[in-house]
Protein backbone atom coordinates (compact mmCIF):
# COMPACT_ATOMS: atom_id res chain seq x y z
CA UNK A 1 0.00 0.00 0.00
CA UNK A 2 1.13 3.68 -0.39
CA UNK A 3 1.31 5.41 2.91
CA UNK A 4 3.12 8.24 4.68
CA UNK A 5 5.91 7.45 6.97
CA UNK A 6 7.20 10.47 9.71
CA UNK A 7 10.77 10.81 11.19
CA UNK A 8 10.85 12.56 14.24
CA UNK A 9 14.22 13.55 14.89
CA UNK A 10 14.15 14.89 17.96
CA UNK A 11 16.52 15.94 20.88
CA UNK A 12 15.83 13.48 24.12
CA UNK A 13 16.94 14.40 27.77
CA UNK A 14 19.49 12.10 29.11
CA UNK A 15 17.86 10.12 31.41
CA UNK A 16 14.32 11.92 32.16
CA UNK A 17 11.75 9.49 31.08
CA UNK A 18 8.54 11.27 31.69
CA UNK A 19 10.08 14.56 29.49
CA UNK A 20 11.07 12.21 26.61
CA UNK A 21 7.82 10.14 26.90
CA UNK A 22 5.92 14.16 26.54
CA UNK A 23 8.08 14.81 23.35
CA UNK A 24 7.48 11.44 21.86
CA UNK A 25 3.41 11.85 22.33
CA UNK A 26 4.06 15.42 20.62
CA UNK A 27 5.68 14.07 17.71
CA UNK A 28 3.07 11.37 17.72
CA UNK A 29 0.02 13.77 17.77
CA UNK A 30 2.26 15.56 14.81
CA UNK A 31 2.16 12.34 13.06
CA UNK A 32 -1.30 11.84 13.18
CA UNK A 33 -2.13 15.65 12.40
CA UNK A 34 -0.39 15.46 9.08
CA UNK A 35 -1.90 12.39 8.22
CA UNK A 36 1.07 10.00 8.33
CA UNK A 37 0.78 6.25 9.15
CA UNK A 38 3.83 5.56 10.44
CA UNK A 39 5.91 7.28 12.75
CA UNK A 40 10.04 6.22 13.85
CA UNK A 41 11.02 7.39 16.48
CA UNK A 42 15.00 7.38 17.50
CA UNK A 43 17.37 4.48 19.52
CA UNK A 44 16.91 5.29 22.83
CA UNK A 45 14.62 7.95 22.62
CA UNK A 46 13.28 7.67 25.72
CA UNK A 47 16.01 7.69 27.79
CA UNK A 48 18.97 9.94 25.90
CA UNK A 49 22.24 7.73 24.79
CA UNK A 50 25.10 8.32 27.36
CA UNK A 51 22.95 6.75 29.94
CA UNK A 52 26.08 4.43 31.76
CA UNK A 53 25.02 3.63 35.56
CA UNK A 54 21.34 4.96 34.70
CA UNK A 55 20.22 2.29 32.81
CA UNK A 56 18.23 0.07 34.98
CA UNK A 57 17.25 3.75 36.22
CA UNK A 58 15.39 4.67 32.93
CA UNK A 59 14.11 0.93 32.10
CA UNK A 60 10.86 -0.06 31.27
CA UNK A 61 9.32 -3.70 31.05
CA UNK A 62 7.07 -4.37 28.53
CA UNK A 63 3.86 -4.39 30.25
CA UNK A 64 4.76 -1.08 32.41
CA UNK A 65 1.84 1.59 32.03
CA UNK A 66 4.12 3.72 30.09
CA UNK A 67 4.76 1.00 27.26
CA UNK A 68 0.97 0.79 27.79
CA UNK A 69 0.10 4.19 26.98
CA UNK A 70 2.54 4.15 23.91
CA UNK A 71 1.14 1.44 22.47
CA UNK A 72 -2.55 2.93 22.61
CA UNK A 73 -1.51 5.77 20.65
CA UNK A 74 -0.56 3.29 18.24
CA UNK A 75 -4.67 2.93 17.36
CA UNK A 76 -4.27 6.07 15.25
CA UNK A 77 -0.71 5.60 14.14
CA UNK A 78 1.87 2.97 14.07
CA UNK A 79 4.86 3.83 16.16
CA UNK A 80 8.41 2.86 16.01
CA UNK A 81 10.16 3.36 19.07
CA UNK A 82 13.70 2.75 21.22
CA UNK A 83 13.75 2.85 24.88
CA UNK A 84 15.87 0.21 27.55
CA UNK A 85 13.30 -2.65 27.81
CA UNK A 86 13.50 -4.20 31.11
CA UNK A 87 13.27 -8.28 31.30
CA UNK A 88 11.83 -10.16 33.88
CA UNK A 89 14.73 -12.11 34.46
CA UNK A 90 16.77 -7.96 35.13
CA UNK A 91 18.78 -7.99 31.68
CA UNK A 92 18.53 -4.60 29.94
CA UNK A 93 18.20 -4.29 26.79
CA UNK A 94 18.98 -1.39 24.25
CA UNK A 95 15.19 -2.53 22.41
CA UNK A 96 12.97 -1.08 20.04
CA UNK A 97 8.86 -1.86 19.79
CA UNK A 98 6.90 -1.90 16.37
CA UNK A 99 3.51 -0.86 17.58
CA UNK A 100 0.36 -0.80 15.91
CA UNK A 101 -3.47 -0.71 16.26
CA UNK A 102 -2.85 -0.81 19.97
CA UNK A 103 -0.76 -3.83 19.96
CA UNK A 104 2.76 -4.53 20.38
CA UNK A 105 3.95 -6.25 17.43
CA UNK A 106 7.21 -6.93 17.47
CA UNK A 107 10.03 -5.99 19.96
CA UNK A 108 14.01 -5.77 18.95
CA UNK A 109 16.63 -5.96 21.55
CA UNK A 110 19.95 -4.54 19.74
CA UNK A 111 22.46 -7.43 18.73
CA UNK A 112 25.48 -5.50 17.80
CA UNK A 113 26.54 -3.29 21.00
CA UNK A 114 29.13 -1.30 20.18
CA UNK A 115 32.05 -1.21 22.79
CA UNK A 116 35.00 0.18 21.04
CA UNK A 117 36.12 4.06 20.60
CA UNK A 118 33.39 6.73 22.21
CA UNK A 119 30.61 3.67 22.70
CA UNK A 120 30.43 1.74 25.80
CA UNK A 121 27.27 -0.02 25.51
CA UNK A 122 28.60 -3.68 26.37
CA UNK A 123 29.18 -2.79 29.97
CA UNK A 124 25.87 -1.54 30.87
CA UNK A 125 22.98 -3.73 28.07
CA UNK A 126 22.58 -7.14 27.78
CA UNK A 127 22.80 -8.27 23.99
CA UNK A 128 19.79 -9.41 22.16
CA UNK A 129 20.28 -12.74 19.97
CA UNK A 130 17.77 -12.75 16.94
CA UNK A 131 16.71 -11.16 13.96
CA UNK A 132 12.87 -11.78 13.08
CA UNK A 133 11.13 -9.59 10.49
CA UNK A 134 7.54 -9.22 10.69
CA UNK A 135 3.80 -8.87 9.48
CA UNK A 136 2.44 -4.91 9.46
CA UNK A 137 -0.19 -3.23 7.43
CA UNK A 138 2.78 -1.58 5.30
CA UNK A 139 4.18 -5.43 4.40
CA UNK A 140 6.55 -6.95 6.39
CA UNK A 141 9.06 -5.30 8.25
CA UNK A 142 12.66 -5.52 9.53
CA UNK A 143 13.86 -3.34 12.58
CA UNK A 144 17.20 -2.18 13.34
CA UNK A 145 19.14 -0.41 16.00
CA UNK A 146 22.15 1.44 15.18
CA UNK A 147 25.08 -0.46 15.06
CA UNK A 148 23.33 -3.62 13.77
CA UNK A 149 23.00 -1.88 10.38
CA UNK A 150 26.80 -1.92 10.11
CA UNK A 151 26.47 -5.75 9.94
CA UNK A 152 25.96 -6.84 7.05
CA UNK A 153 24.56 -10.42 7.63
CA UNK A 154 21.48 -8.46 10.41
CA UNK A 155 19.85 -6.37 7.18
CA UNK A 156 20.50 -9.43 4.99
CA UNK A 157 18.61 -12.12 7.10
CA UNK A 158 15.96 -9.37 7.40
CA UNK A 159 15.32 -8.61 4.05
CA UNK A 160 15.78 -13.22 3.41
CA UNK A 161 12.92 -13.16 5.93
CA UNK A 162 10.99 -11.36 4.06
CA UNK A 163 11.12 -7.73 5.10
CA UNK A 164 10.67 -5.20 2.31
CA UNK A 165 10.92 -2.27 4.87
CA UNK A 166 14.33 -2.04 6.93
CA UNK A 167 13.48 0.91 9.35
CA UNK A 168 16.82 1.70 11.38
CA UNK A 169 16.32 3.42 14.70
CA UNK A 170 19.46 5.60 15.49
CA UNK A 171 21.57 7.72 18.23
CA UNK A 172 24.63 8.39 15.79
CA UNK A 173 27.54 10.50 17.43
CA UNK A 174 28.69 13.09 14.84
CA UNK A 175 32.64 12.84 14.58
CA UNK A 176 35.16 12.32 12.05
CA UNK A 177 35.63 15.94 10.53
CA UNK A 178 37.97 16.88 7.86
CA UNK A 179 37.81 18.95 4.49
CA UNK A 180 34.76 17.45 3.39
CA UNK A 181 31.53 18.67 2.97
CA UNK A 182 30.30 16.20 5.73
CA UNK A 183 31.63 14.72 8.86
CA UNK A 184 32.83 11.12 8.20
CA UNK A 185 29.60 9.63 10.61
CA UNK A 186 27.27 11.52 8.57
CA UNK A 187 28.89 10.38 4.75
CA UNK A 188 29.46 6.77 6.28
CA UNK A 189 25.86 6.46 7.07
CA UNK A 190 24.96 7.91 3.81
CA UNK A 191 26.69 5.71 1.65
CA UNK A 192 25.25 2.47 4.10
CA UNK A 193 21.40 3.73 4.09
CA UNK A 194 21.72 4.03 0.43
CA UNK A 195 24.02 0.86 -0.25
CA UNK A 196 21.35 -1.51 1.76
CA UNK A 197 18.33 0.05 0.08
CA UNK A 198 19.93 -1.16 -3.64
CA UNK A 199 21.59 -4.63 -1.88
CA UNK A 200 18.62 -5.53 -0.72
CA UNK A 201 15.87 -4.24 -3.05
CA UNK A 202 14.47 -2.69 0.03
CA UNK A 203 13.04 0.70 1.53
CA UNK A 204 15.20 2.48 4.41
CA UNK A 205 13.59 4.31 6.67
CA UNK A 206 16.70 5.89 8.91
CA UNK A 207 15.51 8.11 12.42
CA UNK A 208 18.64 9.65 13.89
CA UNK A 209 18.44 11.76 16.94
CA UNK A 210 19.66 15.43 17.61
CA UNK A 211 21.07 17.60 20.43
CA UNK A 212 24.15 16.87 22.74
CA UNK A 213 25.27 14.78 25.63
CA UNK A 214 28.17 15.71 27.75
CA UNK A 215 29.80 17.44 24.41
CA UNK A 216 28.91 14.30 21.95
CA UNK A 217 26.64 15.70 19.05
CA UNK A 218 24.03 13.79 17.62
CA UNK A 219 24.11 14.59 13.52
CA UNK A 220 20.47 14.09 12.99
CA UNK A 221 20.07 13.76 8.73
CA UNK A 222 17.09 11.09 8.85
CA UNK A 223 16.59 10.02 5.80
CA UNK A 224 13.95 7.96 3.61
CA UNK A 225 15.57 5.84 0.83
CA UNK A 226 13.87 4.30 -1.84
CA UNK A 227 14.35 0.56 -2.91
CA UNK A 228 16.94 1.56 -5.67
CA UNK A 229 18.70 3.46 -3.66
CA UNK A 230 17.93 6.80 -3.86
CA UNK A 231 17.38 9.60 -1.28
CA UNK A 232 13.22 10.64 -1.54
CA UNK A 233 13.75 12.45 1.74
CA UNK A 234 16.29 13.53 4.54
CA UNK A 235 16.36 15.85 7.75
CA UNK A 236 18.31 18.56 8.96
CA UNK A 237 21.63 18.12 9.92
CA UNK A 238 21.80 19.18 13.52
CA UNK A 239 18.52 20.21 14.50
CA UNK A 240 15.26 18.90 15.29
CA UNK A 241 13.15 17.84 12.20
CA UNK A 242 10.24 16.14 11.20
CA UNK A 243 10.21 14.47 8.11
CA UNK A 244 6.77 13.60 6.17
CA UNK A 245 7.31 11.13 3.15
CA UNK A 246 4.94 9.31 0.80
CA UNK A 247 6.01 5.96 -0.02
CA UNK A 248 5.00 4.45 -3.08
CA UNK A 249 4.26 1.04 -3.30
CA UNK A 250 4.55 0.56 -7.13
CA UNK A 251 8.17 1.87 -6.41
CA UNK A 252 9.46 -1.28 -4.81
CA UNK A 253 7.36 -3.53 -6.81
CA UNK A 254 9.15 -1.93 -9.85
CA UNK A 255 12.48 -1.93 -8.46
CA UNK A 256 11.76 -5.70 -7.53
CA UNK A 257 11.27 -6.62 -11.06
CA UNK A 258 13.86 -4.11 -12.37
CA UNK A 259 16.52 -5.51 -9.87
CA UNK A 260 15.36 -8.94 -8.97
CA UNK A 261 18.38 -9.94 -6.86
CA UNK A 262 16.70 -11.07 -3.35
CA UNK A 263 14.55 -12.87 -5.64
CA UNK A 264 17.81 -14.45 -6.78
CA UNK A 265 19.97 -14.69 -3.90
CA UNK A 266 20.58 -18.44 -2.81
CA UNK A 267 19.58 -18.60 0.76
CA UNK A 268 20.48 -22.60 0.68
CA UNK A 269 23.92 -22.15 -1.01
CA UNK A 270 24.76 -18.88 1.42
CA UNK A 271 23.40 -21.51 4.63
CA UNK A 272 25.72 -24.03 3.42
CA UNK A 273 28.55 -22.24 3.09
CA UNK A 274 28.13 -20.25 6.16
CA UNK A 275 27.53 -23.85 7.85
CA UNK A 276 31.05 -24.54 6.24
CA UNK A 277 33.37 -21.32 7.48
CA UNK A 278 31.41 -22.37 10.93
CA UNK A 279 32.45 -25.18 11.20
CA UNK A 280 36.10 -24.80 9.67
CA UNK A 281 36.57 -22.05 12.27
CA UNK A 282 35.87 -23.82 15.20
CA UNK A 283 39.00 -26.01 14.67
CA UNK B 1 49.55 18.34 6.50
CA UNK B 2 45.59 17.63 4.47
CA UNK B 3 44.45 15.73 7.14
CA UNK B 4 44.51 19.02 9.79
CA UNK B 5 42.61 21.18 7.43
CA UNK B 6 38.60 20.93 8.30
CA UNK B 7 35.76 22.07 7.15
CA UNK B 8 35.82 25.63 8.94
CA UNK B 9 32.02 26.24 8.14
CA UNK B 10 30.98 22.93 9.51
CA UNK B 11 33.63 23.20 12.68
CA UNK B 12 32.11 26.77 13.11
CA UNK B 13 28.22 25.06 13.01
CA UNK B 14 29.36 22.50 15.40
CA UNK B 15 31.02 24.54 17.75
CA UNK B 16 28.33 26.83 18.30
CA UNK B 17 25.85 24.44 18.72
CA UNK B 18 27.53 23.06 21.48
CA UNK B 19 27.99 26.25 23.45
CA UNK B 20 24.37 27.06 22.70
CA UNK B 21 22.71 23.95 23.74
CA UNK B 22 25.05 22.88 26.50
CA UNK B 23 24.83 26.68 28.13
CA UNK B 24 21.05 26.41 27.72
CA UNK B 25 20.31 22.84 29.13
CA UNK B 26 21.55 23.53 32.29
CA UNK B 27 18.78 26.93 32.41
CA UNK B 28 21.96 29.54 32.15
CA UNK B 29 22.30 31.56 29.24
CA UNK B 30 25.17 33.64 29.92
CA UNK B 31 29.41 32.36 29.63
CA UNK B 32 32.25 33.93 31.08
CA UNK B 33 35.84 33.79 29.66
CA UNK B 34 39.27 35.00 30.08
CA UNK B 35 40.55 36.94 26.51
CA UNK B 36 43.93 37.39 27.27
CA UNK B 37 44.72 39.05 23.13
CA UNK B 38 45.91 35.76 22.02
CA UNK B 39 44.25 33.66 19.49
CA UNK B 40 42.54 30.70 21.25
CA UNK B 41 40.62 32.95 23.66
CA UNK B 42 39.74 35.27 21.02
CA UNK B 43 38.27 32.51 18.88
CA UNK B 44 36.13 30.97 21.68
CA UNK B 45 35.15 34.64 22.31
CA UNK B 46 34.11 34.84 18.65
CA UNK B 47 32.03 31.20 19.33
CA UNK B 48 30.47 32.43 21.97
CA UNK B 49 29.28 35.60 21.00
CA UNK B 50 27.71 33.75 17.52
CA UNK B 51 26.10 31.13 20.05
CA UNK B 52 24.14 32.82 23.06
CA UNK B 53 24.15 36.58 21.17
CA UNK B 54 27.09 39.40 22.67
CA UNK B 55 25.41 40.33 25.47
CA UNK B 56 25.44 36.81 27.14
CA UNK B 57 29.18 36.71 27.01
CA UNK B 58 31.52 37.87 29.70
CA UNK B 59 34.71 38.61 28.90
CA UNK B 60 37.59 39.59 31.32
CA UNK B 61 41.29 40.34 30.62
CA UNK B 62 43.21 39.70 33.76
CA UNK B 63 46.66 41.17 33.40
CA UNK B 64 49.66 41.44 35.56
CA UNK B 65 52.74 44.38 35.63
CA UNK B 66 54.62 41.88 33.71
CA UNK B 67 52.21 41.29 30.74
CA UNK B 68 52.67 43.07 27.58
CA UNK B 69 50.43 45.97 26.97
CA UNK B 70 49.76 44.48 23.70
CA UNK B 71 47.93 41.69 25.03
CA UNK B 72 45.46 43.91 26.44
CA UNK B 73 45.07 46.50 23.27
CA UNK B 74 43.92 42.74 21.26
CA UNK B 75 41.40 41.59 23.67
CA UNK B 76 39.89 45.26 23.76
CA UNK B 77 40.05 45.22 20.29
CA UNK B 78 38.31 41.74 20.02
CA UNK B 79 35.70 42.85 23.16
CA UNK B 80 34.74 45.99 21.30
CA UNK B 81 34.16 44.09 17.22
CA UNK B 82 31.77 41.59 18.88
CA UNK B 83 30.23 43.86 21.42
CA UNK B 84 30.51 41.85 24.23
CA UNK B 85 31.11 43.15 28.02
CA UNK B 86 34.37 43.86 29.11
CA UNK B 87 36.31 44.24 31.65
CA UNK B 88 39.45 44.27 32.78
CA UNK B 89 40.89 42.86 36.33
CA UNK B 90 44.39 43.81 37.18
CA UNK B 91 45.48 40.95 39.71
CA UNK B 92 49.31 42.33 40.84
CA UNK B 93 47.89 42.77 43.76
CA UNK B 94 46.45 39.40 44.86
CA UNK B 95 49.51 37.79 43.21
CA UNK B 96 52.37 40.41 44.40
CA UNK B 97 50.56 39.98 47.96
CA UNK B 98 51.07 36.18 47.61
CA UNK B 99 54.48 36.35 46.48
CA UNK B 100 55.64 38.63 49.25
CA UNK B 101 55.54 35.72 51.36
CA UNK B 102 57.56 33.92 49.16
CA UNK B 103 59.73 36.23 47.30
CA UNK B 104 62.26 33.37 46.16
CA UNK B 105 59.66 31.90 44.17
CA UNK B 106 60.63 31.20 40.42
CA UNK B 107 58.91 32.20 37.02
CA UNK B 108 56.89 28.32 37.02
CA UNK B 109 55.27 29.19 40.57
CA UNK B 110 54.56 32.76 39.51
CA UNK B 111 52.86 31.53 36.15
CA UNK B 112 51.04 29.08 37.60
CA UNK B 113 49.67 31.68 40.72
CA UNK B 114 48.76 34.25 37.90
CA UNK B 115 46.76 31.49 35.91
CA UNK B 116 45.55 30.66 39.02
CA UNK B 117 44.37 33.76 40.32
CA UNK B 118 42.34 34.44 36.65
CA UNK B 119 40.75 30.76 37.57
CA UNK B 120 39.61 32.11 40.94
CA UNK B 121 38.32 35.25 38.99
CA UNK B 122 36.14 33.83 36.14
CA UNK B 123 34.63 31.07 38.67
CA UNK B 124 33.54 34.10 41.04
CA UNK B 125 32.01 36.07 37.79
CA UNK B 126 30.02 32.86 36.93
CA UNK B 127 28.41 33.04 39.87
CA UNK B 128 27.64 36.47 40.21
CA UNK B 129 25.95 36.47 36.60
CA UNK B 130 24.70 32.77 36.57
CA UNK B 131 26.87 32.05 33.69
CA UNK B 132 28.96 29.15 32.55
CA UNK B 133 32.89 29.34 32.38
CA UNK B 134 34.19 28.49 28.99
CA UNK B 135 37.74 27.28 28.55
CA UNK B 136 40.04 28.21 26.03
CA UNK B 137 42.54 25.01 26.26
CA UNK B 138 43.14 23.71 22.39
CA UNK B 139 44.01 20.52 21.86
CA UNK B 140 47.48 20.66 21.49
CA UNK B 141 48.28 22.40 24.75
CA UNK B 142 46.06 19.55 26.17
CA UNK B 143 47.70 16.72 24.56
CA UNK B 144 50.96 18.47 25.75
CA UNK B 145 50.22 19.14 29.12
CA UNK B 146 51.17 22.99 28.33
CA UNK B 147 48.83 24.70 30.72
CA UNK B 148 48.04 25.31 34.44
CA UNK B 149 46.26 22.41 36.21
CA UNK B 150 43.05 24.33 37.73
CA UNK B 151 44.32 27.33 36.28
CA UNK B 152 43.86 27.74 32.41
CA UNK B 153 42.80 24.28 31.78
CA UNK B 154 39.80 24.76 34.62
CA UNK B 155 36.42 25.85 32.69
CA UNK B 156 32.94 24.32 32.45
CA UNK B 157 33.06 23.75 28.97
CA UNK B 158 35.59 23.87 26.35
CA UNK B 159 34.41 24.05 22.60
CA UNK B 160 37.59 24.12 21.15
CA UNK B 161 39.11 20.95 23.48
CA UNK B 162 39.27 19.16 19.98
CA UNK B 163 40.59 21.05 17.67
CA UNK B 164 44.45 21.75 17.12
CA UNK B 165 46.45 25.14 17.27
CA UNK B 166 46.82 24.51 13.44
CA UNK B 167 42.86 24.51 13.37
CA UNK B 168 42.22 27.44 15.34
CA UNK B 169 44.11 29.56 13.12
CA UNK B 170 41.81 27.93 10.26
CA UNK B 171 38.30 28.21 12.24
CA UNK B 172 39.94 31.89 13.92
CA UNK B 173 40.02 32.99 9.21
CA UNK B 174 36.82 32.22 8.66
CA UNK B 175 35.26 33.44 11.81
CA UNK B 176 36.81 37.07 11.25
CA UNK B 177 38.93 37.35 13.83
CA UNK B 178 41.62 40.17 13.86
CA UNK B 179 44.50 39.63 11.83
CA UNK B 180 46.99 40.97 13.98
CA UNK B 181 45.32 38.40 16.83
CA UNK B 182 46.10 35.56 14.25
CA UNK B 183 49.37 36.89 12.91
CA UNK B 184 51.22 37.39 16.19
CA UNK B 185 53.34 35.00 17.76
CA UNK B 186 51.52 33.05 20.12
CA UNK B 187 52.58 33.29 23.90
CA UNK B 188 51.81 32.71 27.56
CA UNK B 189 52.44 35.80 28.40
CA UNK B 190 53.62 34.93 31.96
CA UNK B 191 56.71 36.87 31.98
CA UNK B 192 58.24 39.55 28.90
CA UNK B 193 59.78 38.34 25.56
CA UNK B 194 58.33 34.65 26.55
CA UNK B 195 56.86 32.69 23.38
CA UNK B 196 55.02 29.18 23.32
CA UNK B 197 57.58 28.17 20.23
CA UNK B 198 60.36 29.37 22.17
CA UNK B 199 59.85 27.59 25.24
CA UNK B 200 58.17 24.46 23.64
CA UNK B 201 61.66 23.99 20.99
CA UNK B 202 59.15 23.21 18.19
CA UNK B 203 56.39 25.07 16.13
CA UNK B 204 52.83 24.56 16.27
CA UNK B 205 52.82 23.17 12.77
CA UNK B 206 55.20 20.72 13.13
CA UNK B 207 53.96 18.97 16.52
CA UNK B 208 49.88 19.39 15.23
CA UNK B 209 51.47 17.29 12.47
CA UNK B 210 52.83 14.59 14.37
CA UNK B 211 50.17 14.39 17.34
CA UNK B 212 47.64 13.89 14.67
CA UNK B 213 49.52 10.92 12.75
CA UNK B 214 50.19 9.73 16.68
CA UNK B 215 46.48 10.19 18.46
CA UNK B 216 43.87 10.53 15.86
CA UNK B 217 45.48 8.05 13.27
CA UNK B 218 46.78 6.19 15.90
CA UNK B 219 50.22 5.44 13.98
CA UNK B 220 52.95 3.46 15.70
CA UNK B 221 56.37 4.43 16.32
CA UNK B 222 57.83 2.83 13.13
CA UNK B 223 54.84 4.08 10.66
CA UNK B 224 55.67 7.56 12.01
CA UNK B 225 59.60 7.29 11.37
CA UNK B 226 58.76 5.99 8.34
CA UNK B 227 56.41 8.79 7.55
CA UNK B 228 59.46 11.15 7.68
CA UNK B 229 59.04 12.27 11.83
CA UNK B 230 62.21 12.07 13.61
CA UNK B 231 63.17 10.04 15.97
CA UNK B 232 63.82 12.14 18.33
CA UNK B 233 60.84 14.17 18.00
CA UNK B 234 58.23 11.43 18.09
CA UNK B 235 59.79 10.52 21.59
CA UNK B 236 59.74 13.34 23.27
CA UNK B 237 56.48 14.61 22.36
CA UNK B 238 55.07 10.47 23.31
CA UNK B 239 56.81 11.73 26.99
CA UNK B 240 54.89 15.19 26.80
CA UNK B 241 51.91 13.55 26.18
CA UNK B 242 52.58 10.42 28.50
CA UNK B 243 54.13 12.88 31.38
CA UNK B 244 51.31 15.23 31.42
CA UNK B 245 48.23 13.10 31.51
CA UNK B 246 47.32 13.57 34.65
CA UNK B 247 46.62 16.70 34.42
CA UNK B 248 43.61 15.72 31.55
CA UNK B 249 42.20 13.22 34.92
CA UNK B 250 40.41 13.90 37.66
CA UNK B 251 42.26 13.07 41.14
CA UNK B 252 42.58 9.53 41.67
CA UNK B 253 40.54 8.29 44.28
CA UNK B 254 41.77 5.16 46.65
CA UNK B 255 38.79 2.84 46.30
CA UNK B 256 37.38 0.95 49.03
CA UNK B 257 33.65 0.38 48.57
CA UNK B 258 31.71 -1.15 45.95
CA UNK B 259 30.89 1.98 44.23
CA UNK B 260 33.46 4.74 43.62
CA UNK B 261 32.95 7.66 42.28
CA UNK B 262 34.17 7.75 38.31
CA UNK B 263 35.00 4.12 38.69
CA UNK B 264 32.04 2.09 39.06
CA UNK B 265 29.73 5.48 39.74
CA UNK B 266 29.47 6.23 36.25
CA UNK B 267 27.03 9.33 34.90
CA UNK B 268 27.10 11.07 31.89
CA UNK B 269 27.35 14.97 32.92
CA UNK B 270 24.88 15.98 31.08
CA UNK B 271 22.56 13.41 33.73
CA UNK B 272 18.84 14.57 33.80
CA UNK B 273 19.71 17.63 30.94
Amino acid sequence: MNFKVALAQIKPKLGCVADNLAMVEAAVERGIAENANLVLFPELAVTGYFLKDLVPEVALSLNSPEIKRLTDLSRHISIACGFVEASTDYRFFNSALYLEKGEILHCHRKVYLPTYGLFDEQRYLARGDRFRAFDSRFGRIGLLICEDMWHVSAPYMLAMDGACTLLCLSSSPGRGLTADESLGSTSAWQKLTSATAMFLNSRVFYCNRVGFEDGVNFWGGSEVVAPCGSLLMRGKLFEEDFVVCSVDEGALRRERIFSPMMRDENLALTVRELRRIEKEREV
Amino acid sequence: MRGLVVNAKMLRLMLTAFIREEVLKVGLQRVVLGLSGGIDSALVAFLAAEALGPENVYAYTMPYRTSNPESEAHARLVAEQLGIRYEVVEITPMVDAYFSLYPQAGNLRRGNKMARERMTILFDHSAAHGALVLGTSNKTELLLGYGTLYGDMASALNPIGDIYKTQVWQLSEEMGVPREVIDKQPSADLWAGQTDEQELGFTYRQVDELLYHMVDLRYSRDELLAAGFAADFVDKIYQMVQNSHFKRRLPIIAKVSNRTIDRDFRYARDWGK
